[in-house]
């Protein structure tokens, strides 16, 4: 009973609280309790999905539970995750088409029977698991063909129930990856609902078809004389689910009768909702499929006319931008106005009619705006027609803000108009000041015709319409910002504004100028706004601002894309040189450019001098200064950014530079290496200028890429023993650096790389500078006949870097492979997702790199993409990549009062206790292993009290404070952001317990 | 997902009511009224599936007494029909004869009568109502 009321109950803040209490209850003997608590659990899932994380598997060990009601309950939380990552899930495909099988042959006890059939709902529940959990992927769907047959089969017993499973059945048939078997009976299926005599069925089939005509539209064809029958049918709901089936098969033949049939409807339904959802969909086929013009007024008349006030204010919007904007021909676009204007005129004539206000603004909007199109009619009926509309007492002051813009556009064409003056006189005294001011503004303009004119041009041609549009859609605003200029929430400073382009507008002349600047593109943003005329003066200036600056980017752009072409081939010449034997100098100099600069600036001049090409290996360099730099990790890291910016746009310069200097350095590369330990400052910078030079020559000679590459690395390679004699120091020291983290490293033994190296090619191995860092094994990812996909997880300080291999197998060279990584909700690749090869050679691998970010946080996501290549035919291989939380901890290094301002600046925090097991009785083990485990940094500890500190990269700091007591270690997160804590909490308790 | 569970008798009086997510006490009337003024004024040649707002109704009938569920879009009407049956099948079993033309429960016995009700539920069949 308490477990049925915490799941309903609970709030979110005490889940922690309970959370262990109720994980105790799993493992419960009775059945009842167990499946309590899973239910318990679902809930807590619901509320908050990043604090049970941690009990995954448990959920797992639930689905395998010998009750079925507990298994039972455990797949509501499956459906759950697999509705949010499908993709984490696949491995359990099986297991839900074992249990599905189980429960479609009957293996069930049998009270779970209904109606002699087995556990329908179960059945349900997994076939939509199983939907979604096939979507786009072949080869999970293939486990599911039989047993989704099976369903079938076993469902075609005459019962609701079985009805239900068909549908079921039905959907995710058509979610999954099509089977042309399978689709042919679920289509029998579809059919036999459609033409069921009873009535529910008939809504099911509906249902199901509607939903399977998106994949397959010719299904609608072999039904379509029972889809006109329910088109008619006396049931509203038959009529309205026919209706949205419709809707999904419109095109521009079909159109007309089917937004009929829909109007036909919509002025008989009376519910909000349904009108509401309608209105938009008809405006939405009208604009899309409109055969021709007074249809699609007509349509849009009625429309509005119906659900003109209750529909989403972008229908009118819309109708209205479409008016002004036009389409490309001219003439139609006179036309459509015309007719506009036409029929507004004819629905104004009818004395009582009512309308909507939204309508009536459409209408005012349009006559001002046109109303000279048309020209067998006087003006000055229509200004009486607008007239008669204001005095109304229906006609809310917002709708009166349109009319009175109107009959000022109206008047400033005519020459003298009674029904003008007479307005005037009437809302000069008026209450409303909106009108007011309207009435006044009238006034003055009509004293000054000319400078009416000059502001209000109108003359028919189409080009200056678009501009006039945008001009009268501030007209009418500008009321309307003045009607609302006393909200009490604006800013002092824009009331005055709104206060100044009053004065404005009054004056006329500023009023004309700021919207000739304006123009068309701010006309519509400007609309928007309430504070219509200063903002629209506004966003000109900015608008031209950012043209400006899109420019400059522009340029720079280019600049960057010839670089990378340039600057693609020599890296990839580069790397094959330097895999072969993968300890060379690069990486041990870029190891001790880490070493050597202390000093900020010498580190961005060094940067400076850098190539593009040089820019990730200047980036593991820069993470290595991070590391040496201390506790100011983030300020220099955000340096070293800035730097490689200013780099960019100098780059340029340095490549003729560095042309001109190219013999030069070639000279003094052997003897810049000499003293290269003993001076290193100058000596780090003179060798990476050295291999710039390399670079440089290679791709501006790439025919003598070898020769070159080859002629230079001697000199290097002659050097390399006795370097790596003097370097051991500083590369024990390096490895100390990450000791001091206690980040696990694979060093690679070199005997060890040598004998992969012998046995085959095609092992991949890490480029040396990138071996240097920590970093996982070395995992397949996906292989076909021709090329085979590895991945190698590098972990530097600031970032993590995926390190993608692609050995080609073949005999013969690879072209054009594509390596393209999709979009993920929580993480982020920097630079561009996709990476090409142009050629891979035979028996060769090649190599590129990602940094990838965190961008939403959880314990474990996946990153899927492609690679495709060019062998025979095109083909495309598929991976994915998980990536866990860890990957992108670090430690941060902090004194314990740095830690105590952060922690009281922090506000999200989590607390929990968690059971030491006896090989961690001591305190400073359990710290270590979360040191070791976590990446954690020890702050401090005293006594039986300790706090770490970490950050998520790139620099969201989470600190943690434990204390031990009475054999718990009680934990306490904090971190600005909030999820943070939940799923390092979670990392925490998985290392515990596995230690 | 369903959303609540209502029965309710002809002349419009609630007779049980569970919501599944949080909903005022006073909307809850609201609803409740206009959930009864569709269902009832629904002949039975009608589909039992009703749009209501921005979810579907599902209710069927047994004498003078309405079982109404309201869904959303993502549920399978036919079966969360046919667990209104299964439903009203269960109350038989264990009340021994619900009288579906009178009052189902008095207030008192309501709020007991739903878990009870659940548990026989998920007994029987599978959980729908977490």
């Amino acid at each position: 009973m308490a477990l049925t009321i915490v799941s309903q109950i609970f709030p979110r803040e005490m889940i922690p609280a309970v959370l262990p209490l109720i994980e105790d209850k799993l493992q419960h003997s009775k059945e009842i309790i167990r499946r309590k608590a899973v239910q318990a659990l679902y809930k807590f899932y619901l509320i908050a999905p990043n604090q049970v994380q941690h009990i995954h598997d448990k959920f797992q060990k639930a689905l395998c539970d010998r009750d079925v009601g507990v298994m039972a309950a455990s797949l509501h939380i499956y459906l759950q995750m697999a509705k949010e990552n499908a993709a984490g899930y696949k491995d359990l495909t099986g297991s839900f088409v074992t249990i599905l099988k189980q429960v479609v042959g009957g293996k069930l006890p049998i009270d779970f029977n209904y109606h002699s059939v087995p556990a329908p709902w179960l059945q349900i529940q997994l076939l939509r698991i199983l939907g979604l959990l096939g979507k786009d992927d072949p080869r999970t769907s293939e486990l599911m063909y039989d047993v989704l047959d099976e369903s079938l089969r076993r469902a075609e017993i005459n019962h609701n129930i079985t009805y239900a499973i068909l549908f079921e059945c039905v959907q995710t048939i058509y979610a999954i990856h099509p089977k042309s078997e399978l689709l042919e009976k679920a289509a029998k299926c579809i059919g036999k609902f459609v033409l069921s005599s009873k009535i529910n069925l008939k809504y099911l089939g509906l249902k199901a078809l509607t939903y399977v005509i998106q994949q397959d539209p010719n299904l609608a064809l072999q039904h379509q004389m029972t889809i006109i029958e329910c088109l008619d049918h006396p049931d509203p709901i038959i009529k309205r689910e026919t209706l949205e089936l419709l809707y999904r098969i419109t095109n521009g033949q079909n159109v007309i009768v089917i937004v009929q049939k829909m109007l036909d409807y919509l002025k008989q339904s009376k519910e909000e909702y349904t009108i509401i959802s309608l209105v938009g969909k008809i405006a939405e086929l009208a604009e899309k499929y409109a055969p021709d013009n007074e249809w699609f007024i007509q349509t849009m008349n009625a429309v509005f006319s119906v659900g003109g006030d209750v529909a989403y204010p972008d229908i009118p919007n819309n109708f209205l931008r479409l008016l002004a904007e036009g389409f490309d021909d001219g003439k139609e676009d006179e036309q459509l106005r015309l007719y506009a204007v036409q029929s507004y005129l004819a629905l104004l004539e009818e004395e009582d009619a009512f309308y909507p206000q939204k309508f009536l603004q459409v209408m005012s909007w349009v006559l001002g705006e046109y109303s000279s199109l048309v020209t067998d009619v006087d003006p000055e009926i229509i200004l009486t027609r607008l007239h008669r509309l204001l005095k109304k007492t229906f006609v809310t002051s917002e709708t009166k803000a349109w009319i009175m813009a109107a009959v000022t556009k109206i008047a400033s064409r005519t020459s003298c108009s009674k029904t003008v003056d007479k307005l005037i006189q009437e809302f000069s005294t008026s209450l409303d000041t909106c009108m007011r001011q309207y009435a006044f503004e009238l006034k003055h303009l009509c004293e000054d015709k000319v400078l009416m004119r000059s502001l209000l041009p109108f003359d028919a041609s189409c080009n200056d319409i678009v501009v006039d549009a945008s001009l009268s859609f501030l007209d009418g605003f500008v009321a309307e910002g003045l009607g609302h200029g006393a909200a009490p929430y604006k800013p002092h400073h824009q009331r005055q504004e709104e206060k100044l382009s009053q004065e404005k507008a009054l004056n006329f002349e500023p009023y004309g100028l700021s919207f000739a600047s304006s123009m068309s593109p701010s006309g519509f943003a400007g609309r928007q706004s309430p504070t219509g005329l200063s903002f629209g003066s506004d966003t000109s200036g900015n608008s031209a601002e950012t043209g400006h600056k899109e420019t400059n980017s522009l340029k720079l752009d280019g600049v960057k894309k010839l670089w990378g072409k340039e600057g693609y081939l020599p890296k990839k010449e580069n790397r094959t040189g330097k895999e072969g034997e993968p300890l060379t100098v690069p990486c041990s100099s870029s190891l001790l450019a880490g070493h050597v600069a202390d000093p900020p600036v010498s580190h961005s001049d060094q940067v400076a001098s850098l190539s593009e090409e040089e820019k990730e290996k200047q980036q593991l360099a820069s993470t290595l200064f991070v590391g040496l730099g201390s506790n100011a990790g983030v300020s220099l890291m955000g340096k070293g950014d800035m730097a490689t910016q200013k780099f960019r746009r100098k780059s340029k310069i340095n490549e003729t530079q560095n042309y001109e200097e190219a013999s030069d350095i070639q000279n003094s590369t052997a003897s810049s290496l000499v003293p290269l330990l003993d001076t290193l400052p100058s000596s780090k910078e003179g060798h990476e200028r050295d291999e710039h030079t390399r670079l440089r020559k290679a791709s501006l000679c790439s025919s003598d890429t070898w020769e070159d590459n080859s002629a230079l690395g001697k000199p290097q390679s002659l050097k390399k023993p006795e370097l790596d004699n003097k370097l051991s120091d500083s590369r024990l020291s390096s490895s100390s650096l990450f000791a001091d983290s206690n980040i696990e490293i694979f060093h690679p033994s070199p005997s060890a790389q040598c004998e992969s190296a012998s046995k085959t090619l095609l092992t991949p191995s890490l480029p040396g500078e990138l071996a240097e860092l920590p970093h996982s094994e070395v995992v397949e990812l996906c292989q076909s006949d021709d090329l085979a996909l590895h991945l190698c997880k590098v972990w530097t300080n600031d970032s993590l870097l995926l390190i993608m291999f692609v050995s080609n197998k073949n005999t013969s060279a690879l072209n054009a492979v594509n390596l393209m990584f999709e979009k993920a909700e929580h993480f982020q690749i920097l630079e561009s997702p996709a990476y090409h090869f142009a050629v891979i050679e035979a028996q060769s691998v090649e190599h590129c790199q990602q940094c990838v970010q965190m961008d939403k946080i959880c314990t474990q996501g996946i990153l899927s993409g492609s690679i495709n290549y060019q062998s025979e035919m095109e083909t495309r291989l598929e991976f994915s990549v998980i990536l866990s939380l860890l990957d992108f901890i670090r430690p941060m290094e902090m004194t314990t009062e740095d830690f105590g301002k952060l922690w009281l600046s922090l506000s999200n925090d989590v607390k929990q206790n968690l059971k030491m097991s006896s090989s961690q009785d001591s305190f400073s083990a359990a710290l270590n292993t979360l040191q070791q485990k976590l990446k954690l940094h020890i702050v401090d500890i005293i006594g039986n009290e300790g706090i770490l500190a970490c950050q998520l990269l790139p620099s969201v700091p989470c600190l943690l404070h434990c204390r031990i007591h009475a054999g718990m270690l009680a934990l306490w997160f904090r971190s600005p952001c909030s999820a943070l804590p939940d799923s390092l909490l979670y990392q925490c308790q998985k290392v515990m317990e596995e230690s | 997902m369903i959303k609540f569970f209502l029965m309710v008798n002809k002349q419009g009086q609630t007779r049980l009511s569970r919501y599944y997510e949080h909903m005022e006490i006073r909307k809850r009337t609201m609803l409740e009224a206009e959930v009864i003024k569709n269902c009832l004024s629904r002949s039975k040649d009608q589909c039992s599936f009703i749009e209501y707002k921005d979810f579907k109704l599902v209710y069927r009938q047994y004498a003078a007494l309405f079982v109404v569920v309201g869904i959303n879009e993502t549920e399978n009407e036919m079966a969360v029909y046919e667990l209104i049956h299964n439903f009203v099948e269960v109350l038989d079993k264990y009340f021994s004869r619900v009288d579906c033309s009178h009052n189902v429960s008095s207030d008192n016995e309501e709020w007991n009568l739903i878990p009870a009700a659940q548990e026989c539920t998920v007994k029987f069949t599978s959980i729908v109502f977490i």
